[in-house]
């Protein structure tokens, strides 16, 4: 409990609001370097997802290699790729994203096999192209599974982007590895917090998206199989 | 229908006493409690190392030397760095540390004096908290050292920690977290000798293959790499020299509880005494360079050395 006192004595320190070790710069750092590893991770994983949504085809394929992506560990494919590259955040980039795209590609595409397949024929029947059909139906409906794919990419990579700082002057993981190193608990303490507090607000706001990004007709049904009765002609429009 | 009934209750009370064994020999082990269980047997000696290849080597030859002897031996290797263990010998956890004069007395009095290896060693003595004790050290050295590499070295005619004033470019230093805040550090080259330090980059793996690559790569310019890395040798690096005594020397030199009698001391005492600085870089090529695991290099150096 000692410690715990300390640690948030650490956090509100002014001493650690100046300089290039201050906390607002690594959290700004922390949090900018996550967003951008979802967003390129999202760039891969989300159309891989939909095409197979979309087609049906390459599931098993998809399902197996996002399995073993998801085995890798990360610090050891970061040391890997560092002694590639050599050090700086490239390293953490690449291993963060393959961190962060299987969550991503699944919500992709169970987003879409989630769809009550009645829908989809009614939208082809009613003469939209198959873009249409990705585009006005599938995409919307299968949306909320998708944001609960980046809701949890967003959560690991938050809290491994710690490891970031193995290589690089980067994030909050320096609070960890100085703390650790040195003995300096209240630190290493302090720093955890603030990835925990980091990640929870991040959960907070994807929680608020999520609630938002439902398609109208669809809502209520969240978590369930969004069987869309009364949704589709909204959500066809 | 009786007799399904009886298959399950056999299944369940299986499952069950499954459950009681499982659950039994979960309560007799604490994970967090490491420190009693293993002084609980009195007559085996705790043998702890750094988490370093290096000094897991030297530990191992100090284990596997002992159990030759006859004592009995437990291996608590790769506990982390000096913050992390130090606390773990004082406690008297762990009974035998292969260790670092000058580190040690470092961590031990930050204000120590230093000077040379002997000196060090003497100091060293002093500094010890009660119920540890050194025994011999050894020749061989392991020590802290700013690097760079040969062509930097060249371009700037770079011969000791000193002439890093002459470099005109900003340097960047590369190395453990810890090595911010050390005696040595950054801040030291600074205020010290007024060397333009650009900043500090983490690299976490100790003067690792990542440092060096660093190293080779230019992304930093001087890096906290040991004396006795073979990657110096291999990598076309140079260890500045350190006229002024910086870096405190750093005999390998092992620490021990005392629960070490004089007969194992007399068995450690026979490793230090052959252990000098060239066969400590060779034992790491090997390591480093050949992938070979502590145990084999330990028995295969034990062996030559004949003390085995």
């Amino acid at each position: 409990m000692n410690l715990f006192a300390s640690a948030i004595q650490w956090i509100l320190d002014p001493a650690n609001y100046v300089g290039l070790n201050a906390i607002p710069l690594r959290i700004g750092q922390h949090v900018a370097f996550s967003l951008v590893t979802v967003l390129i991770a999202s760039a891969i994983a989300i159309p891989l997802g939909y095409l197979i949504g979309h087609t049906g085809r390459g599931r098993g394929l998809a399902v197996t290699t996002s399995g073993g992506l998801r085995a890798i560990p990360t610090l050891g494919l970061l040391t890997l790729v560092a002694l590639w590259v050599g050090i700086g955040v490239v390293a953490p980039y690449v291993a963060l994203t393959v961190l962060a795209i299987p969550p991503i590609l699944a919500g992709a595409y169970t987003g879409f096999e989630a769809i009550d397949r009645r829908t989809v024929d009614a939208a082809r029947s009613v003469g939209m192209s198959e873009l249409q059909i990705v585009r006005k139906v599938e995409v919307p409906l299968g949306l909320p599974l998708l944001i609960g794919g980046l809701r949890s990419a967003t959560l690991q990579v938050i809290a491994t982007a710690t490891l970031a700082a193995y290589v690089a002057d980067l994030g909050l993981g320096r609070y960890l590895f100085s703390g650790l190193k040195t003995r300096d608990y209240a630190e290493m303490l302090g720093g955890s917090i603030l990835v925990i507090l980091l990640a929870l607000t991040l959960e907070g706001i994807f929680a608020l998206i999520q609630r938002f990004v439902v398609p109208r007709g669809v809502s209520g049904r969240l978590g369930t199989t969004p069987a869309l009765r009364t949704g589709s002609a909204t959500a066809a429009r | 229908m009786f007799t399904i009934t009886r298959g399950r209750l056999a299944l369940v009370s299986a499952v069950a006493v499954g459950a009681v064994v499982a659950l039994a020999g979960c309560a007799s082990g604490d994970p967090l409690d490491e420190g009693n269980s293993s002084s609980s047997g009195s007559d085996t000696i705790v043998v702890g190392s750094q988490d370093y290849y290096s000094n897991e080597i030297i530990a191992e030859i100090y284990a596997q030397a002992l159990e030759n002897g006859g004592y009995t031996v437990e291996r608590q290797f790769r506990i982390g760095q000096r913050e992390a263990y130090l606390p773990e010998i004082e406690s008297g956890a762990i009974d035998v540390f292969p260790e670092y004069t000058g580190s040690l007395l470092q961590a031990l009095e930050p204000d120590a004096a230093g000077g040379t290896a002997d000196e060090t060693y003497a100091e060293l003595q002093d500094a010890l908290p009660d119920g540890l004790a050194v025994l011999d050290k050894a020749d061989a050295t392991d020590q802290n050292s700013w690097t760079v590499t040969q062509a930097f070295a060249d371009t700037y005619g770079l011969t000791d920690i000193a002439s890093l004033t002459k470099v005109t470019e900003p340097i960047t230093v590369g190395g453990n977290s810890e090595l911010e805040t050390r005696p040595y550090g950054p801040t030291a080259l600074k205020e010290k000798y007024g060397i333009n330090i650009a900043g500090f980059t983490p690299v976490e793996d100790s003067g690792g293959p990542l440092t060096v690559k660093a190293l080779v790569d230019n992304k930093i310019q001087l890096a906290n790499i040991y004396t006795a890395d073979p990657n110096i040798a291999s990598n076309n690096l140079v260890a500045l020299d350190d006229p002024d005594g910086l870096f405190f020397p750093d005999n390998v030199v092992p620490v021990v509880s005392d629960k070490v009698d004089d007969g194992a001391a007399e068995i450690i005492n026979a490793v230090s005494a052959k252990l000098t600085a060239d066969t400590l870089v060779a034992l790491n090529s090997q390591s480093v360079n050949d992938q070979a695991a502590a145990d084999t290099i330990a028995t295969q150096w034990l062996t030559e050395a004949g003390l085995l």
